[in-house]
């Protein structure tokens, strides 16, 4: 494919300035993609607003318990979807992220039990937690390797850990679900700090450190350029088996944390914790305005990506319409998404190579 | 250009075997500061072998490759490229979703220190260099941050070049640098080549088009089958005395 910005130029050896006007018009089209998922955040709050004043004159965003469940409800599938941003812009996907949280969920419940009377209630949860972050970062060790040195497709690769995960998450929990005893773990679960739950600014926090890590670094940005053109990439001296290994722990570790914080939630582990959240993880991408092409998304559009779908699940069942139009709606907003998408490629000119 | 100066790049005698086929026989040529030497021949000649010889992409059967008189040999293309031999590839090496400097610096970003401890990219670094190296070039583009899906394909392709003269390469091997552009871009890509010639650096001009050869050329190094069949001054020779040195008889 060749380039598809006019070139009606006067031939000349001197090199004019041309990307300028070429940019103009299509800058507002970028615009708007790359803003896709806050513009649909906005609509959809104005919506249930509109929606919640109409039909009971209550309001839906200004009431601080709305807010606070809609931040309890995004947080599993944003910090899973944190990860998978990281991957999705490389290029690749990570099916295996929903059973590495419950994989993580269940170590973290046994770990926490065992440790509790030796160690202490907190103490016990911080190395409970890390353990179950580091028994997750596993699967991504041979999800990297299935990807960066065997060349597994990540589709398949992590599809195969996604069953290995789940089965071996099964096997640790017995079948069930592990129940915590150890109350400091679900003080964290359930408490709040100046009305904001524990484990909302945990997200936070996570989420803001991750967005330094994709932002600025060195590890963010050849993840941009692996993801946008793998061959320039290694060209320009990039390690990109060395990359993709560390790429799919973290997306691993995102989920482990992911699967912690669940088991604080709920004070008990279950291996199908993140079972339902695989596909909400890659929606929150994809309306944050990542690309399955790869090469293009933001930590901050992937939160508002979160939000979006959190908005649309727990606003439904506030303005009491039956909760199976949460698939449809989500669904919908996902295809206008990727339909956004494709009409901004093609007017900025997605070129492959020439 | 000036014959009497010292090579920057002498190859000597190379050859290369590709199982029974020899792709390149006892082939020398040399390329002086501020010159641009053009290897030409028909397909199958061993152009692209005798490139990736020179930029380490394959290992020489024989023969030697001398850098500013000294023996070198490359183990990869990254070990050229340590030592200024960079290639232009045809196919885009950028990564289109980034700006111009980020391209330039790619695989070697430079950090900087947010408040004090925090280390994060220098983008602003990146940016100003892409500004000089780029106005070196005499390329003048103001938005630094637009990725460079933005600009057009001779654009692109002076952002290649950019990034191998900000890093001081010497030899810069071009194997169809023109291809795929229209005529314009073309334009722009030629008088790119003078700007690097005028700069002291070599250039190496791989091109099916006799006319791109002859309007950037200071020198043509005939290749038959693998073997120098000859090599003319272009101010001293004609299209058809070229072609007569690539097709034999
Ligand atoms: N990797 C390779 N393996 C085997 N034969 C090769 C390889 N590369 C080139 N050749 C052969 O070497 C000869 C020169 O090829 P090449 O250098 O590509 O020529 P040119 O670039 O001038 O068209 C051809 O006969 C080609 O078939
Ligand atoms: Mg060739």
């Amino acid at each position: 494919m060749t380039a598809s910005i006019p070139q009606a130029q006067p031939a000349s050896t001197h090199i004019a300035p041309q990307a300028d006007h070429a940019g103009s018009a299509l800058n507002w089209m970028q615009r708007i993609a790359n803003l896709r998922a806050r513009l649909f955040l906005a609509a959809l709050i104005v919506g249930f607003e509109i929606w919640a004043r109409l039909s009971f004159g209550g309001t839906f965003i200004l009431n601080p318990f709305n807010i606070q469940s809609i931040a309890i409800f995004a947080v599993a599938p944003l910090l899973l979807a944190t990860g998978q941003t990281f991957v999705i812009i490389s290029g690749g996907i990570d099916l295996s992220l929903g059973f590495i949280m419950g994989l993580a969920a269940v170590v973290a419940a046994h770990v926490i039990n065992w440790a509790t009377p030796g160690m202490g209630f907190p103490l016990a949860v911080l190395f409970g937690a890390l353990v179950a972050v580091l028994v997750a970062g596993l699967p991504g060790v041979v999800n990297g390797l299935l990807v960066s040195r065997l060349r597994v497709p990540p589709f398949i690769g992590t599809l195969g850990m996604f069953g290995v995960a789940r089965g071996v998450a099964f096997l640790l929990a017995g079948g069930t679900t592990v129940p915590v005893r150890n109350e400091f773990f679900a003080a964290i679960g359930n408490g709040k700090f100046l009305n904001v739950p524990y484990i909302v600014i945990i997200t936070a926090i996570f989420v803001v450190a991750m967005h330094y890590v994709l932002s600025q670094t060195r590890f963010g940005q050849h993840n941009y350029a692996i993801g946008a053109n793998a061959r320039a990439a290694r060209r320009a001296g990039i390690d990109i088996k060395w990359h993709l290994l560390r790429l799919y722990i973290l997306s691993a570790m995102c989920a482990g944390l992911a699967g912690v914080v669940y088991s604080a939630r709920f004070s008990a582990g279950a291996a199908r914790a993140g079972e339902p959240l695989l596909l909400d993880c890659v929606a929150a991408v994809v309306i944050g305005g990542a690309s399955l092409f790869g090469g293009s998304g933001t930590i901050f559009g992937t939160v508002a990506g979160a939000l979006v779908i959190a908005v649309i699940q727990y606003g439904l069942v506030f303005v009491n319409v039956e909760p199976f139009w949460q698939f449809i709606s989500v669904g919908v907003v996902i295809i206008i998404s990727v339909l956004i998408d494709r009409a901004q490629r093609r007017f900025t000119g997605g070129r492959i190579d020439e | 250009m000036n014959s009497s100066a010292e090579p920057l790049l002498d190859v000597r005698n190379l050859s290369k075997n590709f199982a029974a086929v020899q792709a390149l026989k006892d082939f020398s040529m040399v390329v002086r500061p501020g010159e641009v030497v053009a290897p030409a021949g028909d397909n199958g000649a061993g152009k692209t072998t005798l490139i990736k010889a020179i930029s380490g992409v394959y290992k020489p059967s024989s023969g030697e490759i001398r850098l500013r008189g000294e023996p070198v040999s490359f183990a990869t293309p990254q070990e050229a490229r340590d030592k200024g031999i960079e290639t232009i590839y045809r196919d885009s090496a950028l990564a289109d979703n980034l700006s111009i400097g980020a391209n330039i610096f790619l695989g070697r970003e430079p950090m900087r220190k947010a408040f004090g401890f925090l280390p994060v990219l220098d983008r602003k670094k990146m940016a100003d260099a892409a500004k000089s190296t780029m106005a070196l070039l005499d390329f003048h583009v103001n938005r630094m941050e637009a990725p460079v899906s933005n600009f057009s394909g001779g654009q692109r392709r002076a952002v290649a070049i950019g990034r191998a003269v900000y890093w001081d390469a010497q030899i810069l091997i071009m194997d169809e640098p023109t291809a795929a552009l229209g005529v314009p871009e073309q334009r722009k890509v030629i008088s790119l080549i003078h700007q690097l010639k005028a700069r002291g650096r070599g250039v190496i001009f791989i091109s099916h088009n006799l006319q791109d050869i002859f309007a950037v050329s200071d020198r043509i190094v005939v290749l038959r089958r693998g073997v120098q069949a000859g090599e003319r001054k272009i101010s001293e020779t004609t299209h058809d005395e070229v072609v007569k040195l690539m097709v034999g008889g």
